[in-house]
Parts: C-alpha cells; structure tokens; sequence
C-alpha cells in the first residue's frame, strides 16, 4: 500500500501500527520512570522532613536543581554532557534516566507535603504504645502520607505521559517521535498530528479513569484529601 | 505493702525561659487511682508527658516499680509498653479501623500473630463496649466512641499504670458519661490510674487521691474528702470556688448527673 497516495482514513489506519509501537515505548518511559522515582522520592523526602545539616542540604539542593531546570535541559545533560565526559549512555537509558530523576525530585515534594499533612498526635500516639520512631513512621505516618498524596500523584503519571515525549530531541522512538518520522516520511501532516493527539487523548483519558478506581478504592473516611483534580 | 508501682522524684522542665514543672514528686500505690487537677497552664500534660518521656524532663527521675526510666541505659520502647496512654483529642490512628488501631502495637511491637492480637483486641473492645463498632475507622465514630476506642488500644498492651491526658475535655457533654463509666469500671478492677481531669464527679467518687497542681508545683496532695470539704490552701479554696461557679456545687450538674 502507498501511503502517500491513500485516502485520509486509510492513511491514519496504515499508521497505526508504527504509532502503538511508539505508544509502547512511551508506556515503558512513564511506568518505569514512575516506579524508580517514587523509590527515590520516598528516602528523599523523609531526609528533607526529618533531618538537619549536610543530608538534608543535599537533598534540598537535588529537588530545588530539578525542579528549577527544564527537563529538556537535564535531557540534555544526561545524554549529551555525560558523553563529553566520557560516559557515554544508551539512549533510552539517558531518557529514564533524565525522566527518573525529573519525577523523583517532584513525587518527593508531593510526599513531603503529604507527610506534613498528617498530624503529629498520630506520631505521638504510636510513640506512646512503645513503636519505636521508624516503626510509627512504616505502620502509621507512611501509610497515612500515601493516601493522602495519592490525587497529586495521579497528576504526576497523566504529566508524566506527556512529558515523555520531551526524549524524540534524543531520538528515542516513542510516539511522538514517531509521528514526527512519519511527518517527515510522507508529508501528511493534519491526519499524523490528529491521530497522534488522539492516541495520547485516549490514553491520558484511561490512566486519569483508572487512577480515580484507585482513589476510590483506597478511599479511608477521615483521610479524604480536598484536593481537585487538576486538569492533566 | 508492695512499693510504689510509679515513683515520681523532682522533676523540672521548662519551655525557653517558662518554668513548667518546678520540681514535681509523688508516688502512686499499685491499684491506686490519682487525679491530678489545677488551672489550665500549670504543666499538668506536661508532667504526664514527662512520665513516659515522650517529653523528656530537663531534670528529675522517674521509676517505674524498680526500673528507672530517666536511666539512659533503659529502653524507653520497653518501658511505653507497660504505661498507657490516653489523649485528650484521641490520637487514634486514621487509616486504621477500630479494631486495627487494637491491634497494631500488639502484631509490631509485642509480635503477636495476626489472629492471637485479633482474639485480644476484640477482648478489649468488649471491655470498652465497641465490638458492634470494630470494624470503622475513626471518622465513623462519635467521640466517645474514639476515646473508648483509645482506651481499648493502651489496654492491650497490659500496661502497668494508664495515664489519661484530659480524657473528656474534648467530648460533647453528652458522650462524657459512657468514657467516665469505662474509667470507673477499671479503676474497680485494680487499674493503677492517673487522671488529669476536671471532671470534679469523677475525681471525687473514683479517686483515691487528688493532686493539685499549681505553677508546676504542687500544693496539695491527699484523699478527696479532705480536698473537697477542707483544703489547706487558699488557691485550692479559690480554684474549687471557680468551680462551683461554674456547675453550681462541687460536684456540679456534669459530674452529679453521672453518679449511678
């Protein structure tokens, strides 16, 4: 089949294929990247809630670093910059990479208010029935600071979709950057631009949907946050 | 007679440049129920706080039995164990249920298996009143409710001595009664108890000893009867005169009410 010469509908269909192998890279970037910030984001966030001096320092100055830069240029350090030194990375790996540090820096600040958020008779509490300090934090502060930066963190897994598409400057294949070659293949611009728009639409609609059953389903009377959505 | 189960000896501490607690000493007997009373301000949490060190003392030591909790060397973890605690705004953790809040420090710190802290805690609902309630959270449960539920949390744990940190102070009038009536039914059962309480009904038919507290020291120490009907002390005269100012005699309409 010719796709330059195909009508619009079986353009976009004849597309399709190369656009959900990009979809599943995009995919692949967002849970993966996710999963190791928030492994980051939790020690993160109890070094900047709990300690003073150098740690915490450190810590601050990590979130402050990539939450006051574009990701695009942190991309650009990772992949580029690290290569002039000599280290030279894969380029998906550069991508999560970048990405996983991103979200980190942001899902720690989400925790940290969370943690805040709880109150300190909680603490007091489980001190007073012999739980040793780390103890309260695992089996009272902790799971209280999930719940309640579960609609942030909802946020954060529809941006982080997005923001996955920041990695087509490297040239990872995920969907935009195959929708770009595709572009740039066949001239098509409108029908690729729509159908990729769509694929991102549809997806985004469904992680928002899902999140919501898991709100829901996690939802503890007492530990509802007033939080609205915002738009993602 | 056994030595005292709680041994309480010049405790000190201050906030910034605020004296709380201006050298504090008493003891309480095995069995016996202490109420500790006195104008807001005068380090009454303060002190209980300083019991269980969940604000350590700037000085002073206390005993619990014969091991001494101030010592360094003691596991302060271990020694919350046996001394209960109760909040004035309950504390109970939120994302727990009832019966879960029971339960937890009996799976993570006295490491019962999940059903042997079940079996115990449901005993101590059924102690408090609240086994049709076991299975909601906190915010589905009035305020009394909550308070019985706390109580029911320190109690399994066996604990020594309870200390109630205001345990009313923070009920509708209303839901007061059903929390003194739990407090009473312990202290008959031999519950080593002390009370920071205004709850002057309580002090006066439960207690075995009030002590008034007063710029963080005290200023009287003795049985009820004496307190109410004789006090040494002038402040102790004027405080009780506030009192019946407020609920019409010394008991007052909120502690008469709940006499049974």
């Amino acid at each position: 089949m010719n796709l330059s010469e195909a009508g619009t509908l079986e353009f976009m269909w004849g597309i399709l294929p190369e656009l959900l192998k990009g979809l599943e890279v995009t995919l692949q970037l967002t849970v993966t990247s996710l999963i190791a910030g928030l492994v980051l984001a939790v020690p993160v966030s109890m070094v900047r809630t709990y300690t003073k001096g150098p740690l915490n320092w450190l810590a601050t100055a990590y979130v402050e670093l990539f939450r006051g830069t574009p990701l695009l240029l942190q991309l650009f350090i990772v992949y580029y910059g690290l290569t002039e030194t000599g280290i030279v990375l894969d380029r998906f790996f550069s991508a999560w990479l970048a990405l996983t540090l991103n979200s980190a820096a942001y899902q720690s600040e989400y925790i940290r208010g969370a943690i805040l958020a709880v109150s300190e008779g909680q603490l007091t509490a489980a001190r007073a029935v012999g739980m040793r300090t780390i103890q309260a934090f695992r089996w009272v502060v902790f799971p209280q600071a999930l719940r309640l930066a579960l609609p942030a963190w909802s946020n954060e897994v529809a941006y982080m979709v997005k923001y996955v598409s920041v990695v087509f400057m490297i040239a990872v294949q995920e969907l935009f950057s195959r929708g770009q070659g595709i572009i740039s293949k066949y001239f098509r611009l409108w029908p690729t631009i729509i159908e990729v728009a769509l694929i991102y639409i549809v997806v985004v609609y469904v992680i928002t949907r899902g999140m919501d059953y898991v709100e829901h389903r996690f939802r503890i009377p007492g530990l509802e946050t007033r939080t609205a959505r915002r738009e993602a | 007679m056994a030595g005292p189960i709680l041994r309480v000896e010049n405790i000190h501490k201050a906030y910034g440049k605020t004296e709380v607690l201006r050298g504090v000493s008493f003891e309480v007997a095995p069995g016996e129920v202490v109420v500790i009373i006195g104008p807001s301000g005068t380090g009454k949490s303060t002190l209980l706080r300083c019991i269980n060190q969940l604000t350590p003392p700037d000085q002073g030591r206390v005993w619990l039995e014969d091991v001494e909790i101030t010592d360094k060397r003691t596991d302060i973890n271990k020694a919350r164990e046996h001394i209960g605690m109760v909040f004035q705004d309950f504390n109970l953790f939120t994302h727990l249920t009832a019966i879960q809040n029971v339960m937890l420090a009996l799976t993570k710190v006295k490491r019962m298996s999940p059903a042997e802290a079940r079996a115990k805690a449901m005993l101590e609902m059924e102690k408090v009143g609240l086994v049709d309630k076991a299975g909601l959270y906190p915010a589905e449960l009035s305020g009394g409710q909550k308070q019985r539920a706390a109580i029911a949390r320190s109690l399994a744990m066996d604990p020594k001595v309870m200390l109630f940190d205001e345990p009313t102070s923070a009920l509708d009038p209303e839901l007061i009664g059903e929390v003194l009536e739990v407090m009473k039914t312990l202290a008959g059962e031999g519950m080593t108890m002390l009370v920071v309480s205004h709850e002057m009904g309580f002090a006066r038919e439960v207690s075995d000893r009030i002590i008034f507290l007063e710029n963080g020291a005290i200023s009287e120490d003795g049985p009820p009867e004496r307190f109410f009907t004789n006090p040494k002390n002038a402040r102790t005269r004027e405080f009780l005169g506030k009192l019946t100012e407020l609920y019409g005699n010394h008991g007052g309409p909120r502690g008469g009410r709940r006499k049974t």
